[in-house]
């Protein structure tokens, strides 16, 4: 009996899968903050005045200039995907690069914002964050749930470049094949977009 | 696909060893490793609920105090939700037979596919290890209602996180069957030469992948609660314990689809070839799927009418519940006119699907029952509730599971089973579960609560016939696993088609080789269900 071939196999090479793989995953993520928006808004509603007194002891300043790096991080990302598609594995890695670099600054930020409040007992379980009113605990608890969970989203993103650039390094991501690198590009733009979301929110309504 | 080996012997043959089973790429083996791992757990859940109708055979505490009642209904729950009836039929006969049904030899996402069963292991381990350490397995039920999830001392924390763990592994196979279907379908096969199982196990997978993650980031919330202890959903600290409610049913009600949909896929296969018939209304059968899934988003409130919400949003939600019933009744209607002057052959598997009709009609009718307002107050939280969403559950899914696993056993394992023990198997459960449940129905309407291990004495003729259908039904179930069991081992060999099916699984040898197919497979041009 003559060997049939399989032209649709399952393991055959498959980039439209794995980009519609990854944006189904994608979609999942934003469910996941989507709970938490829900969350968020009807606490809003129900404490309006406690989350506007909370929302005032966040760092307008930090928080501005982590959308900016955040930002400036999805452009290089992208940057980096046009350079692999025309061959220029060099520039791609060096962009990718920036693009950890700016993550790291983006948890430094983070990290310098989230100690102060921490300094000042503004957790829950300290003294100062145990005289808040329920409707303040419940901001502040949201600010670090949420910003928190971005966080980990920020640092696996991170870990994802990290692999990626050790792939085109050993040649397995390469301008005939990068499928892997715009996934990557396209989990950061999510880690991006939810920040756009989270800073509003916790920094900007008054 | 890079080793061409030759293509003739089984897929069991091209591996020996434990590791070959449980780091296979092979989308059967992994349907099997679901397969002995969901039976496993069902029997687990199986047999807590025997325990639960023990205990109720007669008022007051006699097998077990309250607690110990309310652990066992809890894992009851857990187990037979997350562990059996959601993996059940996507995660077993979808994995098995999706890639064949649409003519390729894998999934999308082989590795993939391996470690969403690696996650449901790892979800099962840690539901189960609540058994052993503190105060013993959750005693919330398997909703996790706030306040008292955050409160009580028993184990919720692990039993939740294990529940995010199996959801992770839900969404996976789900991301994983869209991926395929819209990827890898036979060169020909277009949407609508699709066969129904896939079709339902299309729309299972998109709530697989949207709803999911609600449930998720609600049960996190509920462990980061009970760690830092910070009223998000007790009152007492300023939460609202409905919000926790509407979360948990956000995911949990679209839930109930991806339990039933895939079922009514099964059913769609099974009837058909029974009835030597092409399945009546194919596209309304196949749009009816979609319109379940996008329909079953919109009716979560239903299961908090008398938990405080505003009168309006109270006839939205129970029109919307009305609405849903809808596309499913337009399933059950072009399934009798498929029956309508075809040939029926009454194998066990089609008993099965005439099992489901009628039980899921009974599940589906008493649903709006409970969908519409007046009513619903009446018999909210009672056994009618339990009797009900049994009916749909097992009566529904349950049956076709058992179906699914007669009518494709050959196919798997290349043997025949026993059909008059099959059958005899079928009348007992079939029995049995009736008994069981509709009693469950009258006793709801009389007044009996759920989740009480005690009742008044009033009700204990009907909790004693109760108790009397769940041993039937267990025989029942006994007697279909011992017959599996012994044909597989000795069962005559079967043939590639013995059910004259037309779907493509029957172009294949039973048991299929590696790559499925051993020779091109042939498309009908008049559409999957071609009986010429």
């Amino acid at each position: 009996m003559a060997e049939y071939l399989m032209v649709n196999s399952g393991h055959n090479r498959d980039d439209q899968a794995s980009k519609l793989g990854m944006w189904l995953f994608l979609f999942t993520e934003l469910l996941l903050f989507g709970g938490l928006f829900l969350v968020y808004s009807v606490y809003r509603y129900m404490n309006q005045e406690a989350f506007l007194q909370a929302s005032l002891h966040l760092n307008i300043a930090m928080g501005t200039v982590n959308t900016a790096v955040l930002l400036t991080s999805s452009l290089t990302v992208a940057m980096s995907v046009s350079a692999m598609q025309k061959g220029n594995i060099k520039v791609s890695i060096n962009l990718l690069i920036l693009t950890l670099l700016f993550a790291c600054t983006f948890l430094v930020i983070k990290y310098f914002e989230w100690s102060a409040k921490i300094g000042h007992g503004l957790f829950p379980g300290m003294e100062h964050y145990n005289m808040l009113e329920p409707g303040e605990k419940l901001f502040f608890f949201l600010y670090y749930f949420m910003t928190g969970l971005h966080g980990l989203h920020v640092i696996i993103g991170g870990i994802f470049i990290g692999i990626v650039i050790r792939k085109i390094k050993t040649g397995k991501v390469r301008p005939d094949r990068y499928i892997l690198l715009e996934n990557a590009g396209l989990y950061w733009h999510l880690v991006d977009i939810i920040w756009i979301f989270l800073f509003p929110l916790f920094y900007l309504i008054h | 696909m890079s080793n061409e080996n030759n293509n003739t012997i089984s897929f069991y043959e091209t591996g020996k060893g434990i590791f070959s089973w449980i780091f296979t790429l092979d989308h059967k083996r992994i349907a099997l490793l679901y397969l002995y791992s969901v039976a496993t757990f069902f029997l687990v859940g199986a047999t807590l609920g025997i325990l639960m109708r023990l205990e109720l055979l007669s008022p007051g505490s006699d097998l077990m105090h309250a607690k110990t009642y309310n652990q066992i209904f809890t894992l009851h729950g857990v187990i037979m939700i997350f562990l059996f009836i959601i993996p059940s039929i996507p995660a077993v006969f979808g994995n098995f037979f999706l890639p064949i049904m649409i003519g390729t030899d894998d999934v999308a996402f082989p590795k993939l596919n391996l470690l969403s069963w690696w996650l449901y292991i790892i979800g099962a381990m840690f539901a189960l290890s609540t058994l052993l350490f503190g105060d013993g397995p959750a005693d919330t039920g398997w909703t996790f209602y706030a306040p008292y999830s955050v409160k009580t001392g028993t184990n919720v924390s692990m039993a939740v996180l294990a529940a995010f763990i199996l959801g992770f592994s839900s969404i996976l196979t789900g991301l994983n069957f869209i991926v395929t279907i819209h990827r890898l379908r036979l060169p020909g096969m277009g949407w609508f030469q699709m066969p129904l199982f896939p079709w339902a196990l299309y729309a299972t997978s998109w709530i697989q992948v949207l709803a999911t993650p609600i449930i998720g980031i609600t049960l996190l919330m509920i462990i980061a609660e009970r760690v830092i202890g910070i009223g998000l959903f007790d009152p007492a600290l300023g939460g609202d314990p409905i919000l926790y409610q509407h979360l948990f049913w956000i995911y949990s009600h679209p839930a109930v689809y991806i339990m039933a949909l895939p079922a009514m896929g099964i059913v769609s296969e099974l009837i058909p070839t029974f009835s030597h018939r092409t399945i009546f209304g194919y596209k309304a059968i196949a749009y009816s799927s979609m319109a379940i899934a996008f329909i079953g988003y919109f009716v979560w409130g239903h299961h908090m009418f008398t938990s405080g919400m505003s009168g309006d949003a109270r006839v939205i939600f129970s029109v919307l519940t009305f609405l849903v019933a809808v596309p499913s009744a337009i399933k059950v209607f072009n399934w009798v006119a498929t029956l309508y002057k075809g040939s029926i052959e009454l194998k066990t598997p089609m008993l099965y699907a005439l099992a489901f009709i009628f039980q899921f009609l009974i599940g589906g009718l008493t649903g709006l029952v409970n969908g519409a307002l007046a009513t619903d107050i009446h018999l909210h939280d009672t056994y009618f509730v339990v009797g009900h969403f049994h009916y749909v559950m097992f009566g529904g899914t349950g049956f076709a599971f058992i179906g699914a696993l007669h009518y494709w056993f050959p196919k798997i394992y290349g043997k025949m089973y026993n059909e008059k023990i099959a059958k005899t198997g079928f009348t007992f459960l079939f029995t049995g579960f009736n008994i069981l449940y509709f009693t469950m129905l009258i006793l709801g309407i009389k007044g009996m609560p759920r989740r009480y291990y005690d009742y008044l004495p009033e009700f204990q003729p009907l909790h004693v016939i109760a108790t009397v259908g769940s041993w039937i039904l267990f025989t029942g179930l006994i007697i279909i696993i011992v017959n599996l069991i012994r044909s597989k081992r000795k069962g005559p060999a079967a043939p590639r088609n013995p059910w004259g099916g037309v779907t493509l699984e029957w172009q294949v040898p039973s048991p299929p080789p590696l790559q499925n197919f051993d020779k091109k497979p042939i498309l009908s041009k008049k559409g999957p269900y071609d009986f010429k």
